[in-house]
């Protein structure tokens, strides 16, 4: 006994290894079962006739099918259709939400500050709807990273590497004529429009959500047209994950603390500043600015993400170069 | 009809064409441009339909940042199916030379 412990403790075969298999007779049945039925699909293989039976039922499941999703389809826009007729009229009052829209319309100014009441809404009435949109963003970028991001415990096979940074740099920006100089002619006009519609949401159509989703198209633009090296020298995984943070982080106490005045009946320290400065509406340019940070750093992490699989300097670019140097020499 | 109606009309019928065609058309390539398009065509109507905040968000993303992305999943797709084996032995030395002439345009 003792001499058949050391030996498995040595790395030897397992003594207890036939005795622990467990096997069934049902799982005797099930491989029986198999293998009758994988000599069943090698017989009708070979069989013409059943290859014509095969190729009918096909083409039957595909009418099926075709018409099956034809009624779903027609059942769906149907029913939306149906919940459309039920709104009222464009135009015209909905008799339900009619509190809601009078308080807002007519006292949205005076209590949020912000001439847009638009972003007055979603960033000060609504603010826990942007908070959980910003998180839904916040978690979309953290599965792109599980799925897509590079490193070393996640490594792309060579083959697919070599081809990204193969085609990276066959499609090299500095020989391309277009991109790169109306990169440089569009790019200041999107990042101060970006800007722009950021700080200027309480008063003009914008706010935190657009002003990011545009100065993020800015920033791919920005990497298409001047490179990834380019982008890698403002933006890294680190910077991206502390500023997706500090901006959640931000936006859940400030609007906590909002929210936990405003129920205890306690007086707001915020002011509110006067309607149409772009320094007005307590909270909301700052809640505008976190959502602002973490939509365009979200849009620019996706494109990089799939584009090469990280944010930032992380492919090692010369791995593939040096490889085939050594190839040559 | 005013003239603003008329508009709104002409680019719906259009907005409906693209949603269907996003479907039918084979080429993928053409149906994401087509999507482009029907983000697009929607950002105007959103504007003339009086949300601008709306129309602002559906250019930036609907048109711009959604379109990159299928763009990129399309080019890692078409990069992988056009892939042989056979074909590497004779590209790597010719990607060799660029890559050493773009690293050194680059620096």
């Amino acid at each position: 006994m003792k001499e058949l412990f050391t030996a498995w403790l040595e790395g030897g075969s397992d003594p207890m290894e036939s005795l622990l298999d467990i096997s069934t007779q049902e799982d005797q049945d099930r491989e029986a079962r198999k293998k009758v039925s994988d000599e069943k699909i090698r017989r009708l293989r070979k069989d013409p006739a059943a290859l014509q039976t095969v190729e009918r039922m096909r083409k039957r499941f595909r009418k099926i099918y075709l018409a099956v999703a034809v009624v779903c389809c027609i059942m769906l826009s149907g029913f939306l259709l149906y919940t459309i007729s039920l709104m009222p009229r464009y135009g015209e009052e909905n008799p339900r939400a009619r509190e809601v829209v009078e308080r807002y319309v007519e006292q949205g100014v005076a209590e949020t500050g912000a001439i847009n009441i638009v972003t007055g809404m979603i960033l000060d009435y609504r603010a826990f709807d942007t908070l959980g949109e910003s998180h839904v963003l916040f978690t979309a970028l953290i599965c792109v990273m599980i799925l897509l991001r590079i490193d070393q415990k996640n490594q792309r096979s060579g083959y697919e590497d070599y081809y990204t940074i193969r085609s990276d740099t066959y499609y090299d920006l500095s020989r391309e004529p277009i991109l790169p100089v109306m990169g440089r002619i569009l790019l200041p006009c999107i990042l101060v429009y970006g800007i722009y519609i950021l700080l200027n949401g309480q008063n003009s159509p914008g706010g935190g959500f657009s002003g990011g989703a545009v100065i993020g198209a800015g920033m791919i633009l920005f990497s298409a047209a001047f490179g990834m090296k380019a982008a890698d020298r403002f933006l890294s995984v680190r910077l991206c994950s502390i500023l997706t943070f500090v901006s959640l982080a931000f936006y859940s106490f400030a609007k906590g603390y909002v929210f936990f005045m405003g129920a205890n009946g306690l007086e707001n320290h915020i002011p509110k500043g006067t309607p149409g400065a772009v320094l007005s509406g307590g909270m909301i340019l700052p809640l505008d600015l976190a959502v602002g940070c973490v939509v365009s750093v979200t849009m620019f992490g996706f494109y990089s993400l799939f584009r090469r699989g990280s944010i930032g300097m992380e492919v090692d670019y010369g791995r593939f170069s040096s490889e085939e140097s050594k190839q040559s020499q | 009809m005013t003239p603003r109606e008329i508009l709104t009309v002409i680019l719906l019928v259009i907005l409906i064409i693209c949603a269907i065609s996003v479907n039918v058309i084979p080429n993928l390539l053409q149906s994401v441009i087509t999507f482009m398009a029907y983000s697009f065509i929607m950002a105007v109507v959103w504007i003339l339909m009086e949300s601008p905040d709306l129309g602002i968000t559906e250019a930036a993303v609907g048109a711009g940042v959604s379109g990159i992305l299928f763009l990129m999943t399309l080019k890692k797709i078409r990069s992988e199916e056009e892939h042989d084996p056979a074909d590497d032995r004779e590209e790597k030395p010719k990607t060799d030379s660029r890559q050493t002439s773009g690293g050194e345009k680059t620096r």
